[in-house]
């Protein structure tokens, strides 16, 4: 169990720069995750803390030791991939054991320790069998044991459940947080899927283009997004945002629409975007004057919630609602509590935070 | 695209065993030529169906061919030859597909450029380099006008000689190449993380995944190397090298100042083809698996 720290890591293949001087600590015991879309460079960070990718610029330490010239199998790092890389020739056992076998463990310890992983992740008929004959959620787990086995350091897991189908990805979400809790081994987990990086991440690390949107404990991310563009990439379905003109210091307009906002200071005309999360807007009986009205022209029903699909302002929006209601197409008048408001500049994207109590007071 | 018309399956039947027979023919001429005595085989027509003389006209060849020798020295040097080009390939392929280096694109045209330069094309200076291994880096000494004297290394009448000159080719090269480069690039970063360096890797998991490729590559240089003629007739003068297809060459009319004797020369055909065929029938399970798909 070790801390990680990451201090100014860029990356660049010839001249085109990938990742823009990231730092970023992790502590030890931690549960990361790195989440962003393709081709964020959250692929390329975790490599470079597995010493798969030289380090450009800048350092990383793992338990106070900066590994950027160290060997892979000199770091104490673990890694499960993407599409398991199992050996095709070896069998279960072997896979799991190949780690130790280089290492020079001697074969009955060796075994102990295959039966005992085996064991623990639930493969105990199976390590005779070769990982033709696996199921994907079997051979995920033999991945998984590969790296249990080391005893790492550190475990890095590169989008392990995208090849997964959904009923197993979750059951496999389930089980790495379960490892996780169990050994308490510092783990960071890269994902373009929002939802595990919800349920797994004691902290959250949002990365774009190569540089660090926000980091967080998910409920901080989910609730104070940083920018909007985490505010756009965070959530199922993601948050509501809708390009407006602040009218007043708590007025903002669009669309001839007009929405009361906490107090933020605002300098009227100046350009805004108003975000809101899909829960958050409430249809009611009776519009408010000037209020929102959405313009919903696509209804989901998903057992459990309703998604209402429109327009409202010149953007796409969707509004949540409990199953049994029955709003349909058409018009669709909505009140959005201002504490539920996210505001964010237009030029920089990044939020924008309310007037201390203090300052509106005054 | 695959059709299932009764008159295509047909045509493609016919087609098929139509070649089938073309194949075979010369074979089984070989086969009636040598089951006759030389009084029949050297009537107008030949016999067309095999007689009962095939078992003495064999042991006359074994005899008259010294084919107890001439085939060990075939063996060895077909099999030398199969072997090296095996691991000569793997680890040359190994290199371009595995490692980062700044020359790497230049030794993989090198190594290309060697496909259009087959042994009976380079013959000549093969021969002269084969005289003198180290002449061309004497003539480089000379050139540059350093008085080094380095020692004659003459290949000719040697193991070597007959195997180096087959080995250095780059078919099997590509083959590899072409291979690895099927294999997952994760594989090697799985290995990687699991603490296997370029040795362990390559030990443990290529060539465990490759054996089919060998097998293959074996196969087809172990037939290369025994139907090789023209080498071994310039570079073994020695009687205790000579391989077995130079021996067959012999057999073949009027060498030894006779009349032709068809039926001795064909059952020394027919002893000369038995190894690679023995070789081909063995691995051919995994030949053909190493030629045509990678496992899925």
């Amino acid at each position: 169990m070790s801390d990680i720290a990451i201090r100014g890591v860029r990356k660049s293949y010839g001249r085109i720069e990938t990742v823009h001087g990231l730092d970023l600590a992790f502590g030890a015991g931690e549960f990361v995750v790195i989440l962003g879309p393709s081709g964020c460079g959250k692929s390329t960070l975790l490599r470079m803390i597995a010493g798969l990718e030289s380090i450009t610029a800048g350092e990383i330490a793992i338990g106070g030791r900066v590994v950027n010239r160290l060997e892979p199998r000199e770091r104490g790092c673990a890694m499960v991939f993407q599409n398991y890389a199992l050996y095709p020739h070896m069998t279960v056992a072997e896979n799991i054991g190949y780690a130790l076998k280089v290492a020079g463990v001697p074969k009955a310890e060796r075994l102990r320790r295959i039966a005992e992983v085996g064991r623990s992740i639930g493969l105990d008929g199976l390590l005779d069998r070769r990982p033709a004959q696996l199921s994907g959620g079997q051979r995920q787990r033999v991945a998984m044991g590969r790296a249990i086995i080391r005893e790492p350091k550190v475990f890095l897991f590169d989008e392990p459940l995208s090849n997964l189908d959904a009923t197993l990805r979750v059951q496999m979400r389930i089980e790495i947080r379960r490892l996780h809790d169990r050994q308490g081994v510092t783990s960071v987990f890269v994902t373009h899927d929002q939802t595990e990086a919800m349920t797994l991440a004691d902290r959250l690390v949002v990365l774009n283009a190569g540089r660090v949107e926000q980091v967080g404990t998910p409920e901080e991310v989910y609730h104070r997004p940083a920018s909007r563009f985490v505010a756009g990439f965070v959530g199922s379905p993601p948050m509501n945002v809708v390009d407006a003109t602040a009218a007043g210091p708590d007025t903002v307009t669009f669309g001839g629409l007009q929405l009361t906002v906490p107090p933020h200071g605002l300098e009227r005309g100046a350009r805004l975007a108003v975000g809101f999360r899909p829960e958050d807007a409430v249809p009611t009986a009776q519009a408010a004057p000037d209020g929102p009205v959405a313009a919903i022209d696509l209804v989901e029903d998903l057992g459990a919630l309703r998604l209402l699909r429109g327009r409202l302002g010149g953007a796409d929006v969707v509004v949540q609602t409990a199953a049994g209601t029955r709003h349909g197409r058409g018009p669709l008048p909505l009140q959005i509590a201002p504490s539920a408001i996210h505001l964010f500049d237009a030029e920089t994207g990044l939020r924008l935070a309310p007037r201390a109590v203090r300052a509106a007071a005054a | 695209m695959i059709e299932r018309t009764p008159l295509v399956n047909l045509l493609t039947h016919l087609v098929l065993v139509g070649g089938l027979l073309v194949l075979l023919l010369p074979v089984y001429v070989v086969v009636v030529a040598a089951s006759h005595d030389l009084v029949a085989v050297n009537q107008v027509p030949m016999p067309l169906l095999p007689g009962h003389h095939l078992w003495e006209n064999l042991a006359v060849a074994w005899q008259k061919g010294n084919f107890r020798n001439v085939m060990l020295t075939s063996v060895i040097v077909a099999g030398l030859v199969a072997a090296g080009k095996v691991g000569l390939s793997a680890i040359s392929a190994y290199s371009i597909v595995y490692f980062d280096y700044r020359l790497r694109m230049v030794f993989f045209w090198i190594i290309f450029a060697t496909l259009m330069l087959p042994l009976e094309v380079r013959i000549v200076p093969t021969y002269a380099v084969a005289a003198n291994a180290l002449e061309p880096f004497q003539a480089l000494f000379d050139l540059s006008g350093l008085s080094v004297t380095l020692p004659r290394w003459n290949l000719l009448n040697s193991y070597s000689g007959l195997v180096l000159p087959l080995v250095a080719t780059a078919t099997g090269t590509f083959l590899y190449r072409q291979f690895f480069m099927t294999i997952p690039d994760e594989l090697a970063e799985a290995a990687k993380m699991d603490g296997a360096g370029a040795f362990r890797f390559f030990k443990d998991v290529i060539l465990p995944l490759s054996v089919t490729n060998m097998a293959a590559l074996g196969t087809i240089m172990f037939v290369y190397a025994w139907n090789q003629y023209l080498w071994p007739l310039l570079v073994v003068t020695d009687q205790n090298y000579a391989t077995a297809s130079m021996e067959l060459g012999r057999l073949v009319p009027s060498a030894y100042g006779e009349a032709p004797v068809w039926n001795t020369a064909m059952a020394g055909t027919l002893i000369v083809m038995a190894p690679p065929l023995a070789v081909v029938v063995v691995l051919q399970r995994w030949f053909v698996r190493g030629l045509v798909a990678v496992e899925k």
